[in-house]
């Protein structure tokens, strides 16, 4: 059962992908019969199908395999952005783990004292404004006054989005049991940390889980965004950012980046499902 | 049945927001004291505290003025020792635990060992009539199987009182009357003293030794009626002695409304 489930999983993705190729190129070859006109209108179509703008499918993935300079050796693209995509991993994973731990964190402890969940959720809410960019260089100053190698500052700055859904759905999770539960809990006589373990994480599992996911995407947002910004030589960031300043000779290699980029964040997406499939097998199995 | 109090329950008043403007006085002068191994019912119109004096029995709730002892201690340090169980109107058990496991989850916090729980659990399936469903998730059983299972969790660190909040309240009446001989049953085996909130008039009848009958705004004991049906089958029902039971409970409950 489950390998045919997971064939379908597979075509059904395969399928999706065909279909918005197809459609890619449908439409370029639409504005290249009509030289970007709706047919037989003269209203202009809202994105040129030219080369430049819309390469050829087959040639963005052929750029994948195209030998290109990095530094003094010369590999395929695909080994590039792999080799790239493993820096930019690393800052996401840190970003993660330590967006989850300092969430999960800031979520008990306002769970803990309602004082603490009047005084601190305003402030959280208030540091999702400020704009990456600006936090960024800020960031990275402070970390190499402080020694810190530059992959650390990125996994910091990749952190600072991830804490925030880990830490208002936890908060949420946390505090999602009846009233009945937890008086039952007290009726036990059972502590704080007892109550935290045994009723309220177990409760907060389904709140977490979607939020750990949207936090995936960020932590790898964050990274490239923290790449950009700090100028690091490696990651994807600088790739697609190199891209994008050469976009007008090169369109390819940006797209073929970009996919990369999003090939990580499938990755990192999968990687949390997968553990949302483990932490979650029990209540998995009932379907009501 | 024997002569000790179970509870003691002395001059309390309860009153929640204290000075505020939305000051309830939910109890007032509350004077009842339970005997072990008795089945007493608590009953009266919404609002008359009946679920506040359980909580105030089990220590969820202080009380203002007065105390509560049961088993000669505070309910505090009765709740410590846990001496009780809880059953609520909704069965409360964790979704993401299996039936057993609910049933363990005291013992677990008790400390006790593995194949001693699993013993346990058993046991208590067996008691309410659940023997085989130990494996399976609450969501899979019914409301009336749920509610058992509750109730297998509340005795399965065999206390020597139950607390029940209108345990029966979301089941239907077939079922809601199996529950009972089933309670009854589990209480004549177990010889646990049990405090039984409820709304319903022939439930507080059929199954209690006393019914204490509460007026509302603010809630005092309005009467405490003797019940002696002695065994009681699924024809006690039928029987004149507890039409009779229920009558006098009615007319207390009428007195109630008419001192409104």
């Amino acid at each position: 059962m489950k390998s045919s489930k997971a064939t379908r999983v597979f075509f059904t993705v395969v399928l999706v992908i065909f279909f918005l190729v197809l459609l890619w190129e449908g439409y370029k070859w639409m504005g290249q019969q009509t030289d970007d006109h709706w047919p037989g209108t003269n209203f202009g179509l809202p994105i040129a199908t030219n080369d430049t703008i819309m390469p050829h499918f087959v040639d963005v993935v052929g750029e994948l395999t195209a030998e290109i300079r990095d530094g003094r050796s010369s590999m395929p693209m695909y080994a590039f952005l792999l080799k790239k995509a493993w820096f930019t991993f690393q800052e996401a994973a840190i970003g993660f783990i330590l967006g989850l731990t300092i969430g999960m964190g800031l979520a008990v402890f306002m769970s803990r004292w309602k004082v603490s969940e009047r005084g601190l959720l305003p402030w959280i809410n208030v540091s999702q404004t400020i704009p990456l960019i600006a936090l960024a260089p800020v960031v990275v100053t402070w970390g190499r006054n402080q020694g810190l190698s530059d992959l650390f500052s990125i996994s910091l700055i990749s952190t600072y989005l991830t804490f925030f859904p880990v830490a208002v759905s936890g908060l949420r999770g946390l505090q999602s049991p009846d009233a009945a539960h937890v008086e039952l809990m007290h009726s036990y006589a059972a502590s704080w940390r007892t109550t935290l373990f045994k009723l309220r994480l177990p409760a907060a599992r389904p709140y977490l889980f979607p939020a750990l996911k949207l936090a995936g995407s960020l932590s790898v947002v964050g990274a490239i965004v923290g790449e950009i910004s700090i100028g690091r030589k490696t990651g994807l960031g600088r790739a697609i950012l190199e891209y994008a300043l050469r976009y007008a000779i090169f369109p390819e290699r940006l797209y073929a980046s970009v996919i990369g980029a999003a090939f990580l964040g499938l990755l990192v997406f999968g990687m949390i499902n997968l553990a949302e499939r483990f932490f979650m097998r029990r209540t998995r199995e009932v379907v009501s | 049945m024997s002569e000790k109090n179970a509870i003691s329950i002395n001059d309390v008043d309860k009153v929640f927001n204290e000075e505020r403007d939305d000051e309830v006085i939910a109890l007032s002068n509350i004077n009842l004291d339970i005997k072990e191994g008795e089945f007493v019912s608590l009953i009266g119109p919404s609002g008359c505290g009946k679920s506040t004096l359980l909580r105030l029995i089990g220590d969820l709730l202080e009380p203002t003025q007065g105390s509560v002892e049961v088993f000669g201690k505070s309910a505090h340090e009765a709740r410590i020792d846990q001496d009780y169980g809880m059953v609520f109107q909704h069965a409360g058990l964790f979704d993401w635990r299996r039936v057993a496991a609910n049933i363990e989850l005291p013992l677990e916090l008790h400390g006790w060992s593995k194949s001693d729980r699993a013993t346990r659990s058993q046991e208590m399936l067996d008691l309410v009539k659940l023997p085989d469903f130990g494996g399976y998730y609450p969501r899979q059983l019914s409301g009336g199987m749920q509610q058992r299972v509750s109730i297998a969790r509340a005795l399965s660190f065999e206390p020597k009182l139950l607390l029940m909040d209108e345990p029966f309240g979301a089941l239907d009446e077939m079922t809601r009357e199996h529950m009972q001989i089933e309670l009854l049953r589990i209480w004549e085996e177990t010889g646990t003293t049990v405090v039984f909130v409820t709304h319903s008039i022939p439930e507080a009848a059929f199954l209690s030794n006393r019914v204490v009958v509460l007026s509302p705004r603010p809630g005092r004991v309005h009467s405490v009626i003797d019940v002696d049906l002695g065994q009681r089958t699924e024809s006690t029902r039928q029987d004149p002695s507890f039409f009779g039971a229920a009558t006098e409970i009615r007319e207390a409950l009428r007195a109630v409304e008419e001192q409104e």
